[in-house]
């Protein structure tokens, strides 16, 4: 297989990829993110508290999450097909990844959004917040960060499952793989594929983590970072003093 | 301008009861600092969050300029609105700040301006104006995690006034902050009490704030009010813990046996007589001083001297009776063992 033979392939899947990757992040962040809330929201202590919607919810994530995606994206093939029309392609395969990702994304948002200071609750309701505000104002604002970073996770974590989806025809850099890597051994290829994914996935944290550090402005180094960072500090001030105004 | 009356707050959790609050009556009014002291877990904190319902008393009323807050609906969690609107008129600063890290000092303070519905310019000149008010006019663009400890609780104080409120609730507001700090804090609320007329009320474990500050002030323990009023008339009332608490007079000396010790305290006025010597000359007794202090509290004067008298309490009845008529107030010590008769 020559590189160009290879290049043919592999845009088309990668464009696939990516376009079933980033239809299902945005679906999953539109319906994981108030889910996650409601998750916090509904608990016990919680501004919208009704035990018993936490716990069906509750249920029902872990059920989601338990599944394995093969057999969630078999059993939903009714279900794409009445939502996208067609039961194979990229489009088809966006629709299981997202209700795949939706329980995995929606707990990230839980644990992100507890991290918030109660204090800061208690100060918007002293000044007379309700609960949308404190949601508006308080939770998501200060979660930011951390919300970031659970997207940058399940995008990568999408990447990995979109790989499956070559299995009923959903196509991308995952179906390539399989079908020329594995059926028709073509090893040369198949790392091809492999790098590739190596590399957007590490670009993907990579930005995801520039995104975060830019959105951080809490004073979040521990240990050797903040060893490194006062270090560092330390050496600017040094140079300064030395540097000729 | 705050009154509570009969304040109940109990907390059930799995079967086990606790009463935070027992029968609380408190009456702040306009315009004064008044200091609640205890130790931790005397329920002076879940007192301040009574007073504007992020606690829900289990009984009792809690009226602020007026209005009577317990009768507003709400949850615990859920406000209504009317307790929603009465809350924008009551500023609360908090022992650790709660300022949002991700706005800007500015943001944070324009954050109850946006809940009140102000547009742009309406808040950003009112946040300037209360930066201002502050002395912070120069970190507007700074982050809270870029501040001081005392700058933040600046922050807080500026956030809490944006309502226009008349009263002020400061829970513990100096407690995480240095002693310099703190007072720097304590004149800072001084300050705005006077400038804008604000009631203040703040709870404290510190006896320093409540000196330093209150004009008023009322000791908790084990959820109930043991003792309450004006600081210059419970440095007046004889036996008041919190004046002894206020006015310690340290280790001094008890005086010899079969002598009558007494402790006077003075205030005002009354520090600038020579009541010692008149008492020698007029009485012809030798009085030794064990002690003294002076101090001031509420922003007055005020003194305290321990002396010893010759001879029992019998004996000295006409000169305790003279320093009574002074105005000093003349507490009688027990001889024998130190304590208060």
């Amino acid at each position: 297989m020559t590189w160009d033979q290879m290049q043919e392939l592999m845009w088309p899947a990668t464009a696939e990829t990516l376009q079933m990757v980033g239809v299902a992040t945005v679906f999953t962040v539109l319906l994981g993110l108030p889910l996650g809330l409601l998750l916090v929201l509904t608990d016990r202590g919680g501004a919208l508290q009704n035990v018993l919607l936490n716990r069906v919810i509750g249920v029902i994530v872990n059920v989601g999450r338990s599944l394995p995606f093969i057999i969630l994206m078999v059993a939903l093939q009714t279900f794409t097909r009445t939502v996208v029309g067609t039961s194979i392609g990229w489009q088809a395969a966006s629709v299981p990844l997202t209700i795949g990702a939706i329980p995995f994304f929606a707990r990230l948002v839980e644990t992100s959004v507890r991290e918030v200071d109660g204090g800061l609750l208690e100060a918007v309701h002293s000044m007379g917040g309700g609960t949308w505000t404190t949601v508006r104002k308080v939770l998501l604002p200060e979660s930011l960060p951390a919300l970031v970073s659970s997207v940058t996770t399940t995008i990568i974590a999408l990447i990995g499952f979109s790989a499956m989806a070559g299995t009923v025809g959903g196509g991308g850099l995952g179906t390539l793989a399989v079908q020329y890597g594995y059926q028709r051994f073509e090893t040369t290829f198949m790392w091809v594929i492999v790098a590739e994914l190596v590399v957007i996935v590490m670009a993907i944290q990579l930005i995801g983590d520039i995104l975060v550090r830019r959105l951080t402005h809490r004073d979040q180094a521990t240990g050797v970072t903040r060893l490194l960072r006062s270090r560092r500090d330390q050496t600017v001030e040094d140079e300064e003093l030395v540097l000729p105004h | 301008m705050i009154t509570t009356k009969d304040l109940t707050k109990v907390y059930r959790s799995r079967g086990r009861e606790v009463t935070a609050l027992d029968g609380v009556d408190l009456h702040v009014r306009e315009g004064e600092v008044y200091g609640v002291v205890g130790t931790s877990g005397a329920g002076k904190s879940t007192l301040i969050r009574c007073v504007n319902m992020l606690e829900r008393p289990t009984s009792g009323t809690v009226t602020v300029d007026g209005l009577e807050l317990t009768g507003l609906p709400g949850q615990e969690h859920r406000a209504g609105r009317d307790l929603r609107e009465a809350r924008r008129r009551i500023g609360m600063v908090f022992q650790h700040f709660n300022l949002l890290a991700s706005r800007t000092v500015q943001q944070n303070v324009e954050l109850p301006l946006e809940i009140m519905g102000l547009d742009r310019t309406q808040r950003r000149r009112k946040a300037a104006e209360l930066l201002d008010l502050v002395g912070l006019a120069d970190k507007a663009r700074n982050y809270p995690s870029q501040l001081s400890g005392g700058q933040k609780q600046r922050v807080g104080i500026a956030r809490a006034l944006a309502g226009d409120p008349k009263v002020l609730l400061s829970d513990e507001a100096t407690s995480a902050l240095d002693p310099e700090t703190t007072r720097s804090i304590l004149a800072l609320l001084r300050d705005l009490n006077r400038q804008l007329g604000l009631t203040v009320l703040l709870i404290t474990h510190e006896m320093d704030v409540i000196k330093s500050v209150c004009d008023s002030a009322a000791l908790m323990r084990g959820g109930k009010v043991v003792e309450s009023g004006e600081l210059t008339e419970l440095l007046a009332t004889e036996n008041s813990e919190l004046a002894r608490e206020l006015f310690p007079l340290g280790e001094f000396g008890h005086g010899r046996p079969g002598n009558t010790v007494l402790e006077i305290t003075f205030q005002g006025d009354t520090s600038a007589q020579p009541f010692v010597s008149q008492l020698a000359r007029t009485y012809q007794v030798d009085i030794n001083i064990l002690g003294a202090a002076v101090e001031h509290i509420a922003g007055r004067m005020v003194g305290r001297m321990r002396v010893e008298l010759p001879g029992g309490h019998q004996d000295n009845v006409v000169p305790i009776g003279f320093l009574r008529e002074q105005g000093l107030q003349v507490d009688v010590v027990n001889e024998a063992n130190g304590a208060v008769a």
